[in-house]
């Protein structure tokens, strides 16, 4: 049986109407699940109502909707619509609701495509058809590539390059068994796997940009003593409205900031408060980096440029690997002794930028930097739509749940060659969302899914 | 030069390599009268690279030719020196046979099997030039001025087609192994519009094992018990041979390196384009300058001889460097070669010039295999030698090409690979290059495959009578092992003496083979009426019931692979005339006319709106039809 699909049927401007078409057998039901009418909802009746988030039971926005049986529907399948009159964040959420209640999302001209298919439209209907269809995805081609430049390909790019780094390992091991070539150890397969997945919870999380509005975005601050955190959360505060100043942390080590940042609470866990009587001091401070960072969004993580690198500032590094992390050179008034690319080599993949937190040099640079993340692959300016988002984030998961498979693999002891075949897989939903996996076709694959159907 | 004719066959084939072998054997199996070919017979069945066959990937492939009714599997039990499963630690699907070949063993024992086969007509000639009648193949002319007609020609030419061998700075018009090079032939399919390029290979030098000193180098001995290659044999008893392995050092890397202008590979001299995965040990130096060793494995050529190939080291290094480079590695001190390495240029096509069938889209009635096809290694070689074989018989006879497709073989990967995708070097088959390997197993290319190698008329009768006692033997032991169910106390003190968690339910021996920590063998205790197996049907149990799981789920992968596979794509479309189809995607298609739409998806070039355009168009083609 054909897959139920749904898609933005119209084009999504700001604060617009705009209307989400679902196709195909499971139309009602899905329906149902996504919106609550005030009154019972009747066939070919359009009824007003609430979508709502069935599994957490809140109201994402308020809306008209009608459920049309088949065959008498543009596609000769169950239609069911859903007209959104709330802001574009609210017509993504619901499309996504959608998606997760079991619809797919349609390719470019496929409602048309399957009128066609259904006998809905007749022989000579045809041609134009082929030529919706691919007008459709030359379209999609040239919006995808604007979408996809920004902070989400980047990173997704990274983590496919460590996850190919593996491929090939495995490779090597299984196609070329009698090479002089060492092989990874479990242990280090199992390390490049826990990093990369934890890098996609990140970036999961970040794609929940609703969240973040919601909740704040939890940032720790993190540096070896006297590297400037205190120095930073205070040019943070003093540049922005404090909404709540000094919360005792849930161990009295740490503190607590929020503050506004163009729209986005960000929540700042600052590891400041160690204090330094002890030699038992190191190791506790990077234990309490590593808390910290463990349920931050991001870390900051502090490093005075005006002197050499030190030890700890490696263990702290390896405290934090993993997740999403700004390196920030501090001091940059100060002569500098760090050269950009050895505070570079401490933490592959992050983002460096050198401030002054005492002078509030660099800033600025940093909240861009906040704020590009926050909504690189959500919250696009303008029109951008949100379907797009809607599709990363089914592959991100997709590829977040191949890699907990081969996890599971690692840790069952299996065999190398199960385990290859879901990090394989991970790596191809990853390379679904930059158009960069091996064949061509993935990356008309991309830009084709991102267009809209009729 | 006079011409005069010299008999009509049904099929020719050019080169009696692994691939031409193959391909004869099969054409006169299924009752074609055919015309074998070689500019030497000593080049018969001849290695003149490796002496092995299998390997990981290449082993499935033997595995699957054998299944189907071929001849490399029987033949290299005939004269394997030793014999290896390799990859076993990494997973059933990869798990791979390995044999050491006696070359002129292989060699006599496939030239007797060609010898005896009914229908088929084995000839030293060199063919020159393809007879062509209305752009149909018709047959051949040889030096002599022979013509042989024939209604469908399979090519085969490996590295004889214009072969040029590089040795430093010498460079000759040669064969491999000192054999005479086909020329007249390369330049006749030139002249006749095919489309040929240079692709280029390697191998090391043989040298005298007397020469060596064994004491200083790792001992590898063959495998006990041994596994057969051929589902024909259940077990081989033989006296096994060993490798031997040492590693080159820093005055091996000094030696070459400061030579390396002398190399033929470095002079600019070779235009044609080699594998990366078989590098010349200069390469290898050169690409990889951080790595303090190398390997090189010494194996036996043959029983009766006592030349050795160094394997790892190929080279077209001069000799007084290749001499002075061997010298410098342990056990290699007083090394004496008998035949330098060299690397050897010859002519082949772009695989995308052939259908799946592997006829050639330009030349009706012409099959093309092996080397010729871009491909590399004897058993590549040979698995679309066999199809090329069976393909050319079913096309003289109308029927429609056997085709395996992904889902179903290596052999299907390989060919579908090179025809859709094509190769921009010499082409190998890997295990990552195969999508479904968990169902395409070296252990079940029986089950897989002999149904229909017995449909074509290849598989003998006592192929297939054991073929169908293993099948029911396998059912008859997954249905008892499902059923059966040991008392439970037995199993809580089993499962307690191997220190597991004992579960909740009383397990089925299947539920309990499941667990990583057990296997058939272990089982033993709580099993005592299980019937006495042959350890190949133990294997494919073992693997049948720990891999259900992962193998279900594939099977899910293939049904939705397939349904595109299906969709088969009328020869005669004009895809110019589908509006809606992108420019490229027009020519591309018109060029490949693929079989399917899942074989149109997987063209470079060729998007999923197209595909979703040429379904439109096919749904539009049904209902002209119906009206």
């Amino acid at each position: 049986m054909e897959e139920t699909i749904a898609a933005v049927a119209t084009p999504m401007g700001e604060g617009g109407i705009g209307v989400i078409r679902v196709s195909g057998a499971e139309a009602e039901r899905i329906l149902l699940r996504v919106f609550r009418p005030a009154q019972r909802l009747a066939p070919r009746r359009f009824s007003y109502g609430r979508v709502i988030d069935p599994e957490s039971g809140e109201t994402v926005d308020e809306a008209m909707a009608v459920f049309l049986p088949a065959p008498w529907t543009y596609t000769r399948e169950d239609v069911a619509e859903i007209q959104c009159h709330g802001s574009a964040v609210a017509l993504g959420k619901t499309l996504e609701l959608v998606l997760r209640s079991g619809a797919r999302l349609a390719e470019p001209g496929e409602f048309t495509k399957r009128a066609f298919l259904n006998g809905r439209l007749d022989l000579s209907q045809a041609e134009s058809v082929m030529d919706l269809i691919s007008a459709r995805t030359e379209r999609g081609y040239s919006m995808a590539l604007g979408q996809l430049e920004g902070k989400l390909s980047g990173e997704v790019r990274a983590l496919r390059e460590r996850l190919l780094e593996l491929l090939a390992h495995l490779a090597v091991s299984l196609d070329f068994p009698e090479e002089d070539v060492e092989e990874l150890s479990r242990a280090k397969t199992a390390e490049i796997l826990q990093s990369v997945r934890a890098e996609l919870s990140g970036l999961l999380a970040t794609a929940d940009t609703g969240r973040i509005l919601r909740e704040g975005l939890k940032v720790a601050i993190v540096g070896r003593p006297n590297v400037g955190k205190s120095s930073l959360l205070n040019a943070l505060l003093r540049e922005k409205r404090a909404i709540v100043t000094e919360i005792p942390g849930t161990t009295r080590d740490t503190i607590e900031e929020s503050l506004d940042l163009g729209g986005i609470p960000l929540l700042l866990t600052d590891t400041a408060g160690i204090r330094q009587t002890e030699d038992r001091i190191e190791r506790l401070g990077i234990e309490k980096s590593r808390e910290a960072a463990e349920d931050a969004d991001l870390v900051f993580f502090l490093i005075d440029a005006a002197e050499p690198l030190r030890e700890e500032d490696r263990a702290i590094a390896e405290a934090v690997r993993g997740k999403r992390c700004f390196l920030l050179l501090n001091k940059s008034d100060l002569p500098q002794a760090v050269a950009e690319e050895e505070a570079a080599a401490l933490l592959p993949g992050a983002e460096l930028l050198r401030i002054s937190a005492e002078k509030k040099e660099g800033l600025q640079a940093l909240e861009e930097r906040i704020r590009a993340l926050v909504y690189a692959g959500a919250l696009q300016s303008g029109s951008r739509p949100l379907v797009n988002n809607a599709r990363h984030k089914a592959l991100l998961a997709a590829a977040a749940e191949e890699l907990d498979a081969a996890l599971a693999l690692l840790s069952a002891g299996e065999a190398l060659d199960l385990l290859e075949m879901n990090v394989r897989a991970a790596w191809e939903r990853l390379g679904e969302i930059t158009g960069e996996t091996a064949a061509e076709e993935i990356i008309e694959e991309v830009f084709r899914r991102f267009c809209l159907g009729k | 030069m006079e011409r005069f004719e010299m008999g009509n066959f049904d099929i020719a084939v050019i080169g009696a390599g692994h691939a031409g072998c193959e391909a004869a054997l099969a054409a006169a199996r299924m009752g074609k009268e055919t015309l074998l070919l070689s500019i030497n017979l000593e080049a018969l069945a001849m290695m003149p690279c490796n002496p092995s066959v299998g390997g990981s990937g290449k082993g499935h492939l033997v595995r699957e030719i054998d299944a189907l009714g071929g001849e490399m599997g029987v033949n290299i039990d005939k004269s394997f020196l030793q014999s290896r499963m390799i990859n076993t630690a990494k997973g059933p699907a990869v798990h791979s046979l390995r044999a050491q070949a006696d070359k002129a063993r292989y060699h006599d024992e496939m030239k007797r099997v060609i010898e005896a086969q009914p229908h088929l007509c084995l000839k030293q000639a060199e063919a020159v030039e393809l007879l062509l009648e209305e752009g149909r193949v018709s047959g051949l002319v040889t030096r002599t001025g022979a013509i042989y007609r024939a209604r469908a020609v399979i090519l085969a030419t490996g590295t004889f087609l214009r072969g040029r061998i590089f040795i430093g700075d010498s460079a000759y018009d040669s064969g491999p192994n000192g054999l005479a090079p086909s020329v007249a032939l390369a330049d006749d399919l030139k002249a006749k519009g095919m489309r040929l390029r240079r692709f280029k290979t390697g191998t090391p030098a043989r040298a005298l094992g007397s020469s060596l000193d064994y004491s200083r180098m790792e001992e590898q001995k063959g495998d006990d018990p041994i596994v057969p290659f051929s589902f024909l044999n259940d077990s081989l008893e033989k006296e096994q041979h060993s490798c031997w392995l040492t590693y080159t050092n820093e005055e091996t890397h000094r030696i070459i390196r400061e030579n390396i202008h002398r190399s033929a590979l470095y002079g600019g001299h070779i235009e044609g384009v080699g594998p990366r995965y078989c590098p010349s040990i200069e390469d290898k130096i050169s690409r990889f300058a951080d790595k303090p060793r190398h390997q090189l494995f010494v194996e036996p050529e043959g029983a009766a001889t006592d030349e050795v190939y160094l394997q790892g080291m190929s080279s077209s290094l001069p000799e007084d460097v290749q001499l002075r480079f061997y010298r410098s590695i342990p056990g290699l001190e007083k090394l004496e070669i008998v035949r330098p390495a060299y690397a050897i240029e010859y002519d082949c096509i772009d695989p995308v010039d052939l259908k799946l069938s592997l006829e050639h889209r330009d030349f009706p009635g012409l099959f093309c295999a092996g080397q010729f096809n871009g491909s590399s290694g004897y058993e590549e070689a040979a698995a679309q030698g066999l199809m090329a074989g069976i393909n050319a018989a079913l096309w003289l006879d109308g029927r429609e090409a056997f085709i395996l497709d992904r889902s179903e073989a290596y052999i299907g990967v390989l060919i579908d690979d090179l025809v859709t995708k094509g190769t921009e070097e010499p082409y190998r088959i890997m295990t990552s290059r195969v999508e479904y390997r968990l169902l395409l197993r070296q252990d079940n290319a029986d089950l897989r495959l002999t149904e229909k190698g017995r449909a074509l008329g290849l598989v003998s009768d006592a192929r297939w009578e054991k073929y169908l006692d293993t099948k029911q033997k396998m059912e008859a032991e997954l249905l008892r092992l499902a059923e059966t169910v040991p008392p439970a106390a037995e199993t809580l003190a089993f499962l307690e003496s191997q220190g597991l968690d004992p579960g909740r339910a009383a397990p089925s021996l299947a539920a309990l083979l499941k667990r990583p920590q057990l296997d058939y063998e272990s089982l033993a205790p709580l099993d005592p009426q299980r019937p006495a197996l042959p350890r190949h049907l133990i294997d494919k149990v073992q693997v049948a019931v720990k891999y259900e799981g992962y193998i279900n789920k594939q099977r899910e992968q293939v049904a939705r692979f397939q349904r595109m596979e299906q969709r088969q794509l009328p020869e005669e479309i004009d895809y110019e005339e589908i509006s809606g189809l992108r420019l490229e995607a027009r020519q591309k298609l018109n060029r490949y006319r693929p079989r399917s739409l899942g074989q149109a998806s997987r063209i470079s070039g060729v998007s999923p709106a197209d595909i979703n355009v040429l379904l439109v168009y096919l749904e539009k083609l049904r209902r002209q039809e119906a009206q």
